[in-house]
């Protein structure tokens, strides 16, 4: 209950911050949003002791019964490390916020922008319901849309916002197709229910396309290439934005998918393999990109692609202990996984402080350009320790959290390249040497940071506004950030018996009896041991690296390397573009009479087709009454007059022939017993043809119509068509009575309604609310003509005054 | 005598449509009245015809022609009434304003 109750409290919050907003109008209200985040992790870890014991809550909504969608939330291991990451980072971005965002801006918006995002991610890590995670999954893309696009007067920011709203969307709707495909197969929509009953259905052929489709969901939304592209184009959002949901949280979202799933698919050689081969090419790809970037940000964002790709490498090799079964060599391969939850845990520790530290960069001395910055370490030391910090850890060196996820991945890797499974073999090796490579780029980068910004020659001429060190206020969040990263590297255990452990129980529910499940974090193993002889080759071809950049950096403008993903994307947005508006404009034209056309075809078609095609067209003339001779005469009259509407050569003759028309059939409901109908259509004919008359006065006189003779005779038969349609359908219902006529329940009337003549009894007391209704549109439409004429005369008065 | 009228009506339809499909507007007014005609002259035939005196009930009559599409139909006639003053107003708003009455000539700009 209380976790049901927590997805819900930051949109209850959301509500009241436009209201507080109003009141406030300051700064403060920050204070305000940051009560929210806080209460719930303090909520979420008190749940911490059980969960470690092995408990789980559910709650459920009922909701959707017949289609099995319930508000069902779970929370378990998994569920909690995420949450405590949403919160606790939330609470300290939402706390460096107040600080970094200037008074004027509209700080309304951006705190219930932020807390619907909020919201929407701790409802994705504790949705049990497949359906309603997708909701809220979905929900996360568009706040993720509204925050990119916050400084909406940008065009790179309604770019970039665009751009992750289109690229996550469509992942969310591949995501969506394999949701409902696991319904199709499984029958149900829980996720633990299928976790359950998946072992039955791995042969069907629907669920190899549903792993795939769920991939992409996460693929897109975790920024794995090929779709990593609009990560460095979502920078444009403010710093505190960009710390919170497109490093720490988010973009883990994608992340949290894969290890909820890896109960269900993990084990498959395909999830195994493309899990582990996409995320260990983003890890390259993104380190790879990061060096060149001399935007901090934009190299912190394709740092944080590349570490995506390292935890969802690590995810991929774990699944592979799921085949295993109960042997121990499984729980050796679930070490992987384990190192993946860990490495998640620090990777939001330390990018969130350098994000925060860019962001404090940014914000003191107006720019973020690498080539403009350097030696602030004299005047921001504080800011400078934290960069420390967080870099080094990013590189993998010790003190810091970094080193020992680092050296849990090298260990996975060269554990993994022994898999015996799904021939390994040359394979594993690969992406051993691949991931070093890529380490080895991370160290040059994360030395970039630190010495290229705070180190060197300071520049002030280059640097518009005055330089010292940040606000205290500013300073606390990336520093409790960093004091993480430091503590978690001498305490690891606690982390990782309180919350790892659990986690991993989450994801390995069979092999959740397994004791040496859960490896023990040290930083020390021994000389022996491959792993640190790898980073000390990282250390050491790192410095090479870094000392001689400028040596090979031309690598990057190498012609392939030009010719990117990016240029693709924006090149099929703009054939997109282009394509739907010509075919939009192919029958959009704008002329009313092909719209006409378009809807008298389409009856052609599918009623004259219906007809055709059901067989429906038998006739019974047998009731037919007998036909006397005036009425032959009218009915010719009326024919005569009708043809010659279309051949009159003044709107005079045509309106009195369409009179001719009108009085024709007055006289008809005097020969079908209507006299009701007889007076009002006699009147009503009055009426209109004076209206008509009246409006010629101001209207010009027609002119013959010059329509090429192929339109005519195109018209002509459309015309003809529907007219053969209308009798043929009438006929055919006449033909065929297949219900018998309710009307004999009206000629009751004196009873039930007190009168004596029929239709007026029907008009004014069966279906009286009929009849007030036909008044009301009365009374609109003479509004409308009311307000058409007098709106045309205040028009020309200001015509006059303008003059 | 219904037969008669449904081909009548299937003319008057033809008619209609072909008045809607031409470029001037009051051409386009009038085909929607010789629509509502036809509309009125089939609801009418789909009840049958002259079954029955006049559905007044002093009439002592034994039967009564179908009163329920008379009534319907009376209030298509007022209705179709008021479509086509609305129309005629908009027709002479739109000269006014434009200065034309041809529908090819009415149409906005490139975009949007």
């Amino acid at each position: 209950m209380t976790i049901t109750l927590s997805i819900f409290i930051p949109f209850i919050a959301a509500i009241f911050v436009p209201l507080l907003y109003k009141r406030l109008q300051s700064r403060k209200i920050g204070w305000f949003v940051l009560l929210v985040p806080l209460t719930l992790f303090a909520i979420l870890a008190s749940f911490i002791p059980s969960i470690a014991k092995g408990e789980t809550y559910t709650h459920t909504l009922r909701w959707i019964d017949s289609a099995g969608i319930h508000f069902t939330t779970y929370l378990d291991g998994l569920s909690l490390i995420f949450s405590l990451l949403i919160t606790g980072v939330g609470t300290l971005v939402i706390l460096y916020s107040i600080y970094y965002l200037s008074e004027r801006e509209s700080l309304g918006r951006f705190y219930v922008y932020l807390l619907l995002f909020m919201g929407a991610m701790l409802g994705v890590v504790f949705s049990d319901n497949l359906m309603v995670l997708y909701v809220f999954w979905e929900l996360t893309s568009i706040s993720s849309f509204l925050l990119i696009a916050f400084w909406y007067h940008r065009k790179k920011s309604r770019y970039g916002a665009q751009k992750s709203m289109l690229i996550t969307v469509s992942g969310g709707f591949a995501m969506l197709a394999g949701f409902i495909m696991l319904h199709t197969m499984t029958g149900s929509y829980s996720i633990r229910e299928i976790v359950a009953s998946i072992g039955l259905y791995t042969d069907e052929p629907l669920f190899l396309i549903s792993m795939l489709l769920v991939l992409v969901g996460a693929f897109t939304k975790s920024a794995q290439f090929p779709f990593h592209i609009w990560l460095p184009d979502a920078m444009e959002a403010p710093t505190p934005v960009s710390a919170y949901l497109h490093s720490a949280t988010m973009v883990k979202a994608g992340i949290y998918l894969v290890a909820r799933f890896t109960p269900i698919f993990g084990g498959e050689m395909t999830w195994f393999y493309l899990v582990s081969s996409v995320g260990v090419f983003t890890l390259f790809w993104g380190s790879f990109n990061a060096v060149k970037q001399t935007d901090l940000k934009a190299l912190l964002a394709y740092s944080t692609i590349s570490q995506l790709g390292l935890v969802m490498s690590l995810f991929g090799l774990g699944s592979a202990a799921l085949n295993e079964g109960h042997s121990a060599n499984s729980v050796f391969y679930a070490q992987a996984t384990f190192a993946a939850l860990f490495h998640l845990i620090n990777h939001s520790t330390f990018k969130g402080a350098l994000f925060m530290v860019v962001g404090i960069v940014d914000h003191e001395l107006g720019t973020r350009d690498i080539r403009r910055l350097g030696g602030l370490m004299s005047f921001m030391p504080v800011t400078f320790t934290i960069a420390l910090i967080g870099s080094f850890s990013m590189a993998g060196l010790p003190p810091f959290n970094g080193f020992l996820s680092k050296e849990m991945f090298f260990e996975s890797l060269v554990n993994a390249r022994n898999l015996e499974l799904f021939d390994v073999g040359t394979l594993g090796t690969l992406f051993l040497v691949v991931a070093w490579l890529a380490s080895v780029l991370t160290f040059v980068y994360s030395m970039i940071i630190v010495f290229q910004t705070f180190l060197g020659k300071f520049q002030p001429d280059r640097i518009e506004k005055p330089s010292r060190e940040a606000s205290f206020g500013m300073l606390i969040a990336p520093s409790i950030l960093a004091i993480f990263v430091v503590g978690i590297f001498f305490f690891p255990n606690i982390i990782g018996d309180y919350l790892l452990r659990p986690a991993m129980t989450a994801i390995y529910p069979t092999l959740a009896g397994v004791g040496s499940l859960m490896p023990r974090i040290v930083p020390w193993h021994g000389f022996t041991n491959p792993a640190l002889w790898m980073t000390v080759g990282v250390v050491v071809l790192g410095i090479i690296l870094y000392w001689s950049f400028r040596h090979w950096r031309g690598i990057y403008t190498l012609a392939p390397l030009k010719w990117n993903l990016d240029s693709i994307f924006n090149a099929n947005l703009v054939l997109l573009e282009k394509g739907s508006s010509y075919f939009t404009r192919l029958y959009m034209k704008g002329y009313l009479k092909d719209y006409l056309v378009y809807i008298f075809t389409f009856f052609i078609v599918v009623v004259g087709g219906a007809i055709f095609l059901t067989g429906s067209y038998s006739f019974d003339f047998s009731n037919d009454a007998p036909i006397t001779m005036n009425e032959y005469l009218i009915v010719l009259a009326m024919a005569v007059a009708g043809i010659s509407i279309l051949f009159a050569k003044s709107r005079m003759t045509a309106t009195i022939l369409n009179g001719v028309l009108g009085y024709s059939i007055a006289f008809f409901f005097v020969v079908f017993r209507a006299p009701d109908l007889a007076l009002t259509q006699a009147i009503v004919e009055t009426v209109t043809t004076a209206l008509f008359l009246l409006c010629f006065y101001f209207l010009p006189e027609w002119k013959k119509e010059r329509s090429p003779v192929r339109t005519k005779v195109v018209n002509g038969l459309i015309a003809f068509s529907v007219g053969s349609i209308v009798t043929v359908l009438a006929l055919a219902v006449q033909g065929n009575k297949m219900f018998e006529s309710i009307s004999v329940y009206f000629e009751d009337a004196y009873r039930l309604a007190g009168g004596t003549n029929i239709v007026n009894t029907i008009l004014g007391d069966f279906r009286a609310f009929d009849t007030m209704l036909e008044v009301v549109v009365l009374f609109i439409a003479g509004i409308g003509v009311f307000t058409l004429i007098k709106l045309k005369v205040r028009k020309e008065e200001r015509d006059v005054e303008d003059q | 005598m219904e037969t008669l009228i449904t081909i009548l009506v299937g003319f008057l339809v033809m008619i209609a449509v072909y008045l809607l499909l031409s470029r001037n507007l009051i051409r386009v007014i009038l085909g929607t009245a010789v629509l509502s005609h036809a509309a009125h002259l089939l609801l009418m035939t789909m009840g049958g015809l002259k079954k029955g005196s006049a559905p007044l009930l002093g009439e002592d009559a034994e039967s009564y022609t179908d009163a329920l599409p008379q009534a319907l139909i009376l209030t298509a006639i007022v209705i179709s009434f008021a479509v086509t003053a609305f129309l005629l107003v908009l027709a002479y708003r739109t000269y006014k304003k434009t200065g034309t009455d041809n529908l090819q000539q009415l149409r906005g700009f490139e975009d949007e």
